[in-house]
């Protein structure tokens, strides 16, 4: 077979077609992870004066002074809308994926690279837009990152930011939509079509396959968030009345729209919003399956369990949308299906739990950084999961719902846990992605502050949420009962101070070892799965156009008779692999 | 590939030397030079479809639930022409396939033809279109003024989006290369292309029926 | 190739590692027994019944948070990285079966267990000759509404929404059934007797919240949401909006008074007479 046909396409010349509008998987995911570094540092500075605010709530603070309500709420909007899109959507699935999924499939690329460069673009524009939501009349919305109307539908009569702010904030994720449809077709088309010679679906390693099923639920969510987002454009700025019911006044003003419905945005927006969490989440779980089998230097326990509990979950996360909405109005008797599917999750996330501790059971572990972080992430989806237990019982949501415990669920599981994949992953690959290794030492520095202080930051919430307080308040003065929950803000404060310091140790690890960090080796962890074949980074076709033939599962740890701890996934039996070498 | 010539390059590989490459281990590239295989497009075009199937499933619940809950509702009086416009659609549906097949057989002289026909049926389509956009606008029944009318403009602007975009697609494969040596992708392509048109025609269908029944 | 990173200070990590999650494992259950931020004392038969469910929630909860927690410590302690090589095992599917279908019961069952509150607040309508309380949302304020004498609402126009005027919920004076409403700021209903309350909002969504009641309802501009309740212990509470409703969300609180009949009473007279 000629070479010239071995590459999806030439490997490109020039900066700009090299690093700006690359057509590389690599530099795609690298793009992606770049930018959610940013966004999360962005999002982060937000919760920071957020947290500084609830605690001294006139205190100075950078770029706003005394904090005003709205402003509060501008930032709080904005926080969410960061973390849950722009880091939580693209880290581990857009950035991590596109680098990984091709070549742990033996793929030169993904299916589609003009499309995959245009979505990373599009994802770029997207988050520019929500940015420029900060700097015009009225700043950035005030509604929250589930937008609910009518409160986003009609205009900044309803407060400040809910002009132009709130338009940016549809268009931004509008466009955000368009960039994950591409990005979930790609990945979708990438894992059918590409997988090399051997590498059937179930020897795919599991972050594929979370990959694979994240994609799945991106590519119909964000359809329908699309929807939503147009509908909620033309309430805005057309006149209709699909989410804004009539007889409406505000500040002394009668609205003119008339019969539109609430609940049909929080229906198809949670249809989206639900799945969304997992989107989050999904990667998280596939790539800590992957680290603790390969520092357990054990095989996974249960691989075909495990696939199926990433479909169960995502089956049933679809069909679950209704559980943020027990206190809508919403009709009860549908509350109570939705509450048994949701209850039904906590089957295949136990399964998936089990299966981890299963997998460390009898292991010989390596206590490495990406390790610790993984084992962070299991810790804490055993946390944020079991409290959302307590939110799935409609009756028991009741007081729940809409406080602190419900910020500190989502911050567990979602947020944090899935923060500890991503920090999991770039441990475990930074040296493949960048051919140099990350400090171990600087890294578990990093880690110990973040796992106690995450604990200290959000399972305090479920306590003040117990006592009922109100989530999205930028003031605890005016309702009595929460003057006794002040010193538990002032705890939680202190706990995201410290953990937002120690984050730097973390940039500081990541950009020295770009440059100064130990040459890597090829398979510095003695892992199985193709890329760790690959020189460290991979040649512009992942494979110099020699592709991989795949004899076994991806996870062949410990096989007993074979001569090292590991038998990679490529090597033919009897050549290198069980009792040879 | 024999298994162990090939564990000996990778080992090569590993410390970073050359040897000779393995064979792809898909379809090599088809004869148009994609690396790909070609099925990735057929795979891709259909994933596409389900996600815009789910784009107007959403817009058909939000429609059939906020008719449900409304004391507003005013059914708009549909242009004539629409049916004409289906009749036109539903046609290009034909035609397209009779492209499609001309090409399969190896006849790109027909396919030109047949392509180019489709292509002016669409846009036939698109201007019918406009026309009932423009008769209802006459009429007085603009986006905001009942929500019939607001997702009459939400269902026909977002298919005739769609359509739009399968019109482009269309132009930009007719400007493709059909000699012999390119066949295989454009066949490819053009059968990608006629899956998509004919979905548009069954939404139309739907959007239409919709629009008739429950209007 | 020799085996790397055996025993590399896995120890100390280790055993750092167990020990955390051990100290929050006991310090999570701690502040969980101890109670010192909770709940407030239920009001109502609901609450009680919400409680009991939470309470059967938190043992299951806390006992797989529990299990799950020291089984984590003590994986990762017992099974360091000693130098050997690991069990090779690719699970056990006995295992595997038991502790899903143990999971299924366990938390399907929970589930079914929550629902007979939830219907005997959202299935079953109020009791027959239960007071109604009409309840508006509104930036940033509740209005509550009482029938006055007739028993009856009376109409209401959100053209007539004023203020200044004195009329936050728009009534309409010319309608006969309105002319002995009495519209409050603040909420009082007697003790021990069945409330219906009917749940609006003039601009956005708000959400109705009394924690002594567990009781907590959005009010949907567009809608009539019909909930009730019946508090048993006269006493203050303070009412919140807990949905996100502009700039001034936080300060939209108000007091229920739970009092007895011959004081609410007198409080609704005084409230009319103003």
């Amino acid at each position: 077979m000629a070479e010239a046909h071995a590459v999806a396409h030439e490997a490109p010349k020039g900066f700009i077609r090299k690093y700006i509008f690359s057509l590389d998987h690599k530099v795609i995911g690298i793009q992606y992870i770049l930018l959610a570094l940013a966004a999360v540092f962005v999002g982060m500075f937000l919760s920071l004066l957020m947290r500084l605010h609830l605690v001294w709530p006139n205190a100075k603070l950078p770029f706003f002074d005394v904090m005003t309500p709205e402003q509060y709420l501008a930032l709080m909007t904005m926080h969410g809308t960061i973390m849950v899109f722009f880091v939580l959507t693209t880290a581990p699935q857009s950035g991590f994926g596109n680098y990984f999924l091709p070549i742990q499939i033996g793929a030169a690329d993904m299916a589609f690279p003009t499309l995959n460069m245009l979505s990373f673009w599009f994802t770029f524009v997207s988050f520019a837009v929500m940015m420029a939501a900060f700097f015009v009349v009225g700043g950035a919305p005030i509604s929250g990152w589930t937008a609910y109307p009518p409160l986003s539908a009609v205009g900044e009569i309803a407060g400040p930011g809910l002009g132009w702010g709130q338009s940016l904030w549809v268009i931004s994720i509008a466009i955000f939509c368009g960039a994950s449809l591409m990005g979930a077709l790609n990945f979708i088309t990438t894992t059918l079509d590409l997988r090399t010679k051997g590498m059937s679906l179930m020897r795919m390693p599991l972050t594929c396959w979370a990959w694979f099923v994240t994609a799945i639920l991106a590519l119909l969510g964000f359809a329908v968030l699309l929807a939503a987002g147009i509908l909620l454009l033309l309430d805005r700025h057309a006149g209709t009345s699909f989410f804004v019911p009539g007889g409406l006044v505000i500040t002394e003003k009668l609205i003119p729209h008339k019969g539109g419905s609430p609940l049909l945005w929080q229906h198809l927006f949670w249809f989206f919003g639900h799945p969304e969490v997992y989107i989050a989440i999904l990667p998280g779980m596939g790539i800590t399956s992957h680290i603790l089998s390969t520092f357990a230097r054990k095989p996974i326990f249960g691989y075909r369990a495990m696939v199926y509990a990433i479909f169960a979950i995502a089956l049933l996360g679809l069909s679950v949308w209704g559980h943020h909405m027990f206190t809508s109005g919403m009709s009860p008797y549908s509350a109570f299906a939705f509450s048994l599917l949701t209850m039904s999750i906590g089957v295949p996330s136990a399964i998936k739990t089990f299966n981890w501790i299963g997998t460390l059971w009898g292991g010989q572990i390596r206590f490495t950084t990406p390790m610790l972080f993984a084992i962070g992430f299991v810790s804490l989806f055993v946390s944020g999961g079991l409290s959302g237990i307590f939110l799935a019982q409609p009756a028991v949501d009741l007081p729940l719902h809409d406080t602190y415990f419900v910020v500190g669920h989502f911050h567990l599981i979602m947020g944090v846990a899935a923060i500890f994949g991503m920090f999991g992953a770039t441990y475990y690959w930074f040296s493949k992605m960048f051919g140099r290794q990350m400090s171990e030492f600087l890294g578990k520095l990093h880690f110990w502050p973040t796992f106690i202080g995450v604990y200290c930051i959000f399972m305090p919430m479920h306590f003040i949420g117990l006592a009922g307080h109100e989530r999205r308040y930028p003031d605890t003065t005016a309702v009595q009962y929460l003057a006794a929950l002040q010193p538990v803000h002032l705890f939680m404060t202190i706990a995201a101070i410290v953990t937002i310091a120690a984050q730097f140790i973390f940039v500081f690890n990541f950009f020295w070892s770009l440059w100064r960090g130990k040459k890597a080796e090829v398979n510095p962890w003695e892992a199985t799965t193709l890329e760790w074949t690959v020189p460290s980074p991979p040649p512009h076709d992942n494979f110099a156009g020699r592709y991989p033939a795949v004899y076994r599962g991806p996870y062949e740890y410990g096989v007993p008779g074979a001569a090292k701890d590991f038998t990679p996934q490529h090597v033919p039996d009897g050549a290198g692999g069980a009792g040879s070498h | 590939m024999t298994g162990k010539a090939a564990t000996q390059e990778l080992e090569a590989l590993d410390v970073g030397g050359t040897g000779a490459g393995t064979e792809w281990p898909w379809a090599p590239g088809g004869p148009d030079g994609s690396a790909v295989p070609q099925r990735v497009y057929v795979t891709g075009i259909f994933l596409a479809l389900a996600s815009i199937l789910m784009f107007f499933t959403a817009l058909t619940s939000a429609y059939l639930v906020r008719q449900g809950i409304s004391t507003d509702w005013v059914p708009i009086e549909l242009p004539a022409i629409l049916w004409a416009n289906t009749a036109v659609l539903l046609g290009s549906s034909a035609t397209i396939e009779r492209a499609r097949r001309l090409l399969a057989q190896g006849r790109p002289e027909g396919f030109r033809r047949w392509w180019g026909l489709t292509t002016a049926l669409g846009l036939l389509f698109l201007a019918g279109q406009f026309v009932a956009w423009t008769e209802l606008r006459a009429a007085g029944v603009y986006v905001a003024t009942n929500p019939s009318s607001s997702f009459f403009y939400v269902l026909t602007g977002a298919h005739g989006l769609h359509l739009l975009g399968g019109v482009a697609a269309l132009l930009y494969l007719a400007r493709r290369d059909e000699s012999r040596e390119h066949r295989a992708g454009l066949q490819t392509a053009a059968a990608a292309a006629s899956v998509y048109w004919h979905f548009l025609g069954v939404i139309w269908v739907c959007v239409f029926l919709l629009l008739n029944l429950r209007g | 190739m020799e085996q790397k990173q055996s025993g590399t200070g896995g120890s100390l990590v280790a055993a750092g590692l167990a020990l955390s999650l051990v100290v929050l494992t006991f310090s999570t259950i701690y502040i969980f027994f101890k109670r010192t931020w909770w709940f407030p004392e239920p009001i109502s038969a609901f609450a009680e019944a919400v409680d009991r469910q939470f309470d059967r929630t938190l043992v299951i909860t806390g006992l797989v948070f529990f299990l799950a927690q020291l089984a984590l410590g003590y994986v990762i302690f017992r099974y360091r990285d000693r130098g050997g090589r690991a069990r090779y095992s690719h699970g056990n599917t006995v295992l595997e079966i038991l502790w899903t279908s143990a999971t299924a019961v366990m938390f399907i069952g929970l589930g079914i267990a929550a629902e007979r509150a939830w219907a005997s607040l959202h299935w079953m309508g109020a009791a027959p000759g239960a007071m109604q309380v009409e309840i508006t949302g509104k930036q940033f304020a509740w209005n509550f509404r009482y029938p006055g004498a007739d028993g009856q609402f009376g109409r209401t126009d959100p053209s007539l929404v004023n203020d200044a005027a004195g009329n936050p919920v728009g009534l309409d004076t010319n309608d006969a059934a309105a002319q002995d409403d009495v519209v409050t700021a603040t909420m009082a209903v007697p003790v021990n007797q069945e409330v219906e309350v009917i749940l609006r909002a003039v601009d956005v969504t708000h959400s109705f919240f009394v924690r002594e009641l567990r009781f907590k309802q959005d009010a949907v501009p567009g809608m009539v949401i019909r909930l009730h309740f019946k508090a048993e212990k006269t006493g203050s509470y303070e009412v919140a909006c807990a949905e996100l409703c502009g700039l001034g969300h936080h300060r939209m609180r108000t007091v229920l008074q739970v009092l007895p009949e011959d004081e609410f009473q007198a409080w609704l007279r005084e409230q009319a007479a103003e």
